[in-house]
């Protein structure tokens, strides 16, 4: 991730690097209720790291390539599926996050997974992976 | 109150219709419409239209006639029709109107529809990492609803099945070809568990209706399908909708379920006094999950009804007798008031090959972004 690290994030205010990485989400200062991403009105909204193990609570494979734009994603002939879904963050909120690093047959709701910070194109993006790599596989 | 009757149905046929825009295909079915009421444009006394990418309907009147009369154009995504007749009712209801007209059409270009992040007020990273296809979105919610609730992928691929076998008896229908499990189940994967048999196609088409007051119907002596309820309702907290970067953990019913237990509660009616029913079908996923938010079923136990032809045109309960989206296409402003326009047919018992034997109510439910339901129950 040396080199990962020295791209720019895909958004101001998405993520903190670290290290370790973690998601960045709002606390609504009145009712307490956390979304993602955090929304520009700080003074209603608090920005809080979210928790950075969750599970899969719901996923689907992107089969096609999404209409560009606002895809920017690599241009591969053919197109190279790529796995996707929403991870429940414990206490926190569930957030939708690409899946990377999994196999698509193993893809199962309840699978526990993990915040990793990637390339996309020349700016880094999120995903979560499985969390029992203790490397990423770049 | 005074009770609303549908008088005149129409419609231009669904699919692709080259040369011929969606304000024309309106027109056409509000001409049908009239015509099956026997009724003259000039006697209708107040218009509620719609679409998505096809025009403003009140600009029809150019077409129809400058009578004066006010015509509201209603803008509610894929509830367009079922905020357009619930306007209409509503409007007999408070003694604005006795005679109503509501209209839907659409043409959409081919492919998916592309929404840009700045439209729906989400951020560009949304769209650019590629998750902001609606496509994602229904795969999403049913495969978090397959896995809680035991749904095969087999029973996705039968309720295809149904819908095409269906759309085969339908004139108006788009896809008029049976086609077998087998190449639903082996066709090209979409978004997982989705294949592309089991999504419908945005398309063309539009529907009119006409509409009355009790007392009107009788004046024509015309043979009334009754409004018993016409129902819409907006998300709740919690609900599943598409484009949410972010859910809360809380999870909360869907606008279905408001709009279905409202309408059954203003007509006097439960799930178990519905003939015939007319689900939203985006996909398959999505009449399989509606079938238990509408309350025609328990979770899970739709495995058994699709497993044992419960919905098929001669089950228990026939869903979607024309074929629904998925044999109809998606022409957005029209789809809902196709669901009522078919009910009308069966509740007339005018539905040719497709009729179910004695249907005397009917439900239609249209589900659309951003999280809005409309529910109309007719009754013979």
């Amino acid at each position: 991730m040396a080199d990962a690290a020295t791209l720019p994030p895909i958004a101001e205010g998405l993520f903190d690097l670290g290290p370790p990485p973690a998601l960045i989400g709002g606390r609504d200062r009145r009712s307490g209720r956390i979304v993602f991403p955090c929304p520009a009105d700080h003074d209603r909204f608090e920005p809080v790291r979210l928790p950075r193990e969750g599970r899969i609570w719901s996923w689907t494979v992107q089969r096609f390539p999404p209409k560009s734009p606002p895809y920017a994603g690599p241009v591969e002939t053919p197109f190279r599926p790529f796995a996707l879904g929403y991870v429940e963050l414990p206490g926190a909120v569930i957030v939708e996050s690409r899946l990377e690093g999994f196999a698509f047959e193993a893809l199962k709701v309840g699978l526990p997974c993990t915040l990793r910070l990637l390339p996309f194109g020349d700016r880094l993006t999120y995903a979560f992976g499985p969390s029992d790599e203790e490397e990423q596989p770049q | 109150m005074t009770d609303v009757a549908i008088i005149g149905a129409g419609i231009h046929r669904f699919g692709r219709t080259d040369g011929v825009s969606g304000l024309q295909q309106g027109v056409i079915a509000a001409r049908a419409a009239l015509a099956d009421a026997g009724v003259e444009w000039p006697d209708i006394r107040i218009a509620f239209g719609g679409s998505a990418a096809a025009g403003n309907a009140d600009t029809m009147v150019a077409e129809l006639g400058l009578t004066g009369l006010p015509f509201l154009n209603v803008a509610n995504g894929c509830a367009t029709g079922g905020s357009a007749l619930y306007s209409a009712a509503n409007a007999i209801r408070a003694g604005e109107a006795d005679l109503a007209l509501v209209v839907g059409f659409d043409k959409h270009p081919r492919g998916s529809f592309n929404p840009e992040p700045a439209d729906w007020g989400l951020p560009e990273w949304y769209g650019e990492t590629g998750m902001m296809l609606t496509t994602q979105f229904f795969a999403l919610k049913l495969r978090r609803y397959m896995e809680s609730f035991g749904i095969t992928p087999v029973t996705l691929g039968r309720v295809a099945e149904k819908a095409f076998a269906n759309g085969a008896l339908a004139p108006h229908a788009w896809r008029r070809e049976p086609v077998d499990l087998e190449t639903i189940m082996n066709s090209q994967m979409v978004n997982d568990p989705l294949t592309k048999f089991m999504f419908c196609s945005p398309s063309e088409g539009a529907v009119a209706l006409v509409l009355a007051s009790a007392a009107k119907a009788r004046e024509l002596g015309a043979t009334p399908v009754w409004v018993r309820a016409a129902v819409v309702r907006t998300r709740p907290p919690g609900s599943f909708e598409v484009f949410s970067p972010s859910l809360d953990l809380a999870r909360g019913p869907s606008p279905t379920v408001l709009a279905s237990r409202a309408a059954f509660e203003v007509a006097g009616l439960g799930p178990e006094d519905v003939d015939v029913a007319q689900l939203q079908d985006t996909e398959s996923g999505a009449e399989i999950m509606h079938m238990a938010e509408n309350g025609f079923c328990a979770d899970g136990e739709q495995e058994a009804w699709l497993a044992e032809g419960r919905t098929r045109i001669g089950g228990r309960l026939p869903v979607n007798t024309d074929g629904g989206c998925l044999a109809c296409g998606e022409p957005i402003g029209a789809s809902g008031l196709r669901q009522v326009y078919e009910n009308v047919m069966q509740l007339r018992g005018a539905a040719g090959a497709r009729q179910v034997e004695g249907a005397r109510i009917g439900y239609s439910h249209v589900y659309g972004a951003p999280g809005l339901s409309a529910v109309t129950i007719l009754a013979s």
